[in-house]
């Protein structure tokens, strides 16, 4: 018998201890690093295998969505959280890092004002609130992107895991909670923009956001953003942790009794999902040059737990391949068929939870499976996610 | 300790688990109508008692599940366990198999196991763990005496009904708990399965004290140990199967339901 998965101890490599699936994506994202800023550089722009610049923003910001599908899965998939307002997080590493690029504008702005943003001057605003502070330095806003989601998820899951608040009212208040945010950023006194949220962008750590060579760099770090986050990720689940986490998931009260205080390993998954969400929202800023209250709307939350269950809870890479996939898809229909896109991802959604209640990924693996065994017999090797109920 | 019950002797512990007036009403509908209870280190107690007797609800007060609305309860003499969760009973030395098998039906039966390793059960603990050969020879020893050596690698879900009872046991035996709490251990068994959960449960009294609740009277003869009747919340009858089965109270209460 082979007990190798269980035994491992905890200091094996992070890359050498990750199942097959997980080195192949690691392999792809490397060769996508690699290919994508080449072919941006190199290849001339009348081939067909150059990659415009525009697209290179593009796949930067499918990215940062394939890291928020991977902080959702990691909550979702494997300890049954289901938090339907992971986009609050999103937003507020969003909004640290749009503060940041915003006193980064200095007096270019309309009004020429070298200290406060052009929101703030349009309000007759005399001096920075006091939470501003600070935000002109990279390194505390980039503080301030896994601070203010972390700090919020422990506030909130504290209250809520110890409440023993599960299910459908956990969902609930996640809603309640990022609606709430959205309704206080829309408020001009809040001072973060208002109903236009933070834009006109100019220029992070001295580099041009318009530049090819910027978007590149904001290309590769994206790159690196998820990788790390899939390290991360895929440590957890592999420890023992993540196994205490899927038992929390099937069997609450079982591993409760098993001696295992099941609120603060929620509190601790919670918190480290929320920090990763809070970082894949600081890279889709300057990708897409603006933030704005929008990204709280409970929809947007909702759309994120579309693209885990598409691509399969419970695997981390179908979490990234299905945000990856559903956002080509809006892209590419929001220009085709514009009316038609919301429909099309309720449908998916529903073809999703009727036909491939594993996603993607769990169900293609029971396909896989189930071929094998017809070759060699029955085995008990099949991934723990992609049991058949 | 603040009010330590009068009966009890000490400073040496008398009994591992003491009950005394312990009551629990459901929206006025009184669970548990004051229950008094003592269990003696290394014994075997089966209870017994028609269906919403009180006897899982004594459980889920004995585990910190239920807070009891009156009542003592205490666990090796002096540690009061109305005060305490779940999580730090079990830690204390309790283990729990539920009325209803529940296993971790989507990990295989080694790592249900390995899950149920007696030890700190903290984050950071759990986080890096590594399973070392102690552990792991554990492990295949309570295989052993659960008969499930040869399905270390089957996801617990796969399992049958009978094996998932004998796994939650497994599970129990990992803990290395003092007091093992068994709620009908053999529903749902064969003959022979029912056997062999008799013969499991006796072995592993040598060494715990057990209390089983059960139904099925020919697994209670099998036990051989003392029986509690349960009866709408409370005691009825004390004494061997064979002694309760000839009071004429618990003849009315089975006759007559
Ligand atoms: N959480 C609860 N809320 C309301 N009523 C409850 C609750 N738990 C138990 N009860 C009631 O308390 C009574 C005792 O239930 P309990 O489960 O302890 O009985 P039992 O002796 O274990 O019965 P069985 O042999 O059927 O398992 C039943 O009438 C049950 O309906
Ligand atoms: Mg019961």
């Amino acid at each position: 018998m082979d007990f190798s998965s269980t035994k491992k101890g905890p200091f094996v490599s992070l890359v050498t201890g990750l199942p097959g699936g997980g080195k192949t994506f690691l392999g792809i994202l490397l060769v996508a690093a690699l290919l994508v800023p080449l072919s941006n550089l190199l290849v001339p722009e009348s081939s067909f295998f150059h990659v415009p610049t525009y697209m290179v923003s593009l796949l930067g910001k499918y990215l940062s969505f394939a890291l928020l599908a991977l902080s959702v899965d990691l909550i979702w998939g494997y300890c049954g959280i289901l938090s339907l307002g992971h986009g609050a997080f999103f937003a507020l590493g969003g909004y640290a890092m749009g503060m940041y690029l915003m006193r980064q504008i200095g007096d270019r702005g309309v009004y020429g004002n070298p200290d406060l943003p052009d929101f703030m001057v349009f309000l007759n605003w005399t001096e920075l609130p006091w939470y501003w502070t600070g935000f002109d330095m990279f390194p505390v806003a980039m503080t301030m992107v896994i601070l203010v989601p972390g700090i919020l998820a422990f506030i909130f899951g504290w209250f809520a895991f110890r409440a023993r608040v599960t299910g459908v009212y956990l969902s609930i208040i996640t809603q309640a909670m990022t609606y709430a945010l959205m309704l206080a950023f829309f408020r001009n006194d809040m001072g973060f923009g208002g109903n236009n949220g933070l834009t006109d962008f100019k220029e992070i750590l001295g580099f041009d956001l318009q530049s090819d060579g910027t978007r590149l760099g904001l290309f590769v770090c994206s790159v690196i953003a998820l990788a790390f986050g899939y390290l991360i990720s895929s440590f957890i689940t592999q420890s023992k942790l993540g196994r205490v986490l899927i038992a929390i998931r099937d069997a609450e009260s079982r591993t409760r009794f098993s001696g295992y205080r099941v609120e603060y390993y929620k509190l601790f998954v919670f918190v480290v999902s929320a920090v990763l969400a809070g970082i894949a929202g600081a890279l889709y800023v300057p990708q897409v040059g603006i933030i704005n209250p929008s990204e709280f709307s409970p929809a947007q939350s909702i759309e994120v737990v579309i693209w885990v269950a598409v691509g399969g809870r419970g695997t981390l890479w179908g979490a990234v391949l299905g945000a990856m996939l559903v956002n080509w898809g809006k892209s590419y229909f929001t220009g085709a068929l514009p009316e038609a896109w919301l429909y099309m991802l309720g449908g998916l959604f529903v073809f999703t939870t009727l036909f491939l209640p594993k996603g993607i990924v769990g169900t293609s693996a029971i396909w896989i499976e189930k071929i094998k065994n017809r070759q060699t017999g029955p085995a008990s090797t099949i991934p723990a996610y992609v049991k058949e109920e | 300790m603040t009010s330590r019950p009068a009966s009890e002797k000490t400073p040496e512990f008398a009994s591992i688990l003491y009950l005394d007036g312990v009551s629990v009403s459901f929206d006025g509908f009184k669970a548990l109508n004051s229950l008094s209870l003592v269990i003696e280190p290394g014994e075997m107690r089966a209870i017994i008692g028609p269906n919403g007797a009180g006897k899982t609800t004594m459980m889920d007060v004995i585990t910190g599940k239920t807070r009891p609305d009156e009542g003592e309860v205490f666990f090796k003499g002096n540690i009061d366990l109305t005060k305490h969760d779940e999580a730090y009973i079990a830690n204390l030395g309790i283990g729990r198999k539920f009325q209803k098998p529940t296993v971790f039906e989507s990990q295989t039966v080694f790592n249900n196991l390995e899950l149920s390793l007696k030890g700190d059960k903290g984050i950071m603990t759990t986080l890096f763990a590594a399973l070392g050969d102690a552990d792991v020879a554990r492990i295949m020893e309570v295989l052993e005496i659960i008969r499930l050596s040869e399905r270390a690698n089957w996801l617990a879900g796969n399992l049958s009904h009978g094996q998932k009872q004998w796994l939650e046991i497994g599970m129990l035996l990992m803990q290395d708990p003092d007091l093992l709490l068994v709620d009908e251990p053999v529903a749902g068994m064969t003959d022979a399965e029912t056997e062999q959960t008799s013969d499991l449960l006796r072995k592993i009294s040598e060494n715990h004290s057990v209390v089983v609740v059960e139904h099925d009277m020919e697994f209670i003869r099998a036990l051989d140990t003392k029986v509690t009747v349960l009866h709408e919340g409370s005691v009825l009858a004390e004494g061997s199967l064979d002694v309760v089965q000839n009071n004429q109270r618990v003849i009315d209460v089975y006759l007559g339901r």
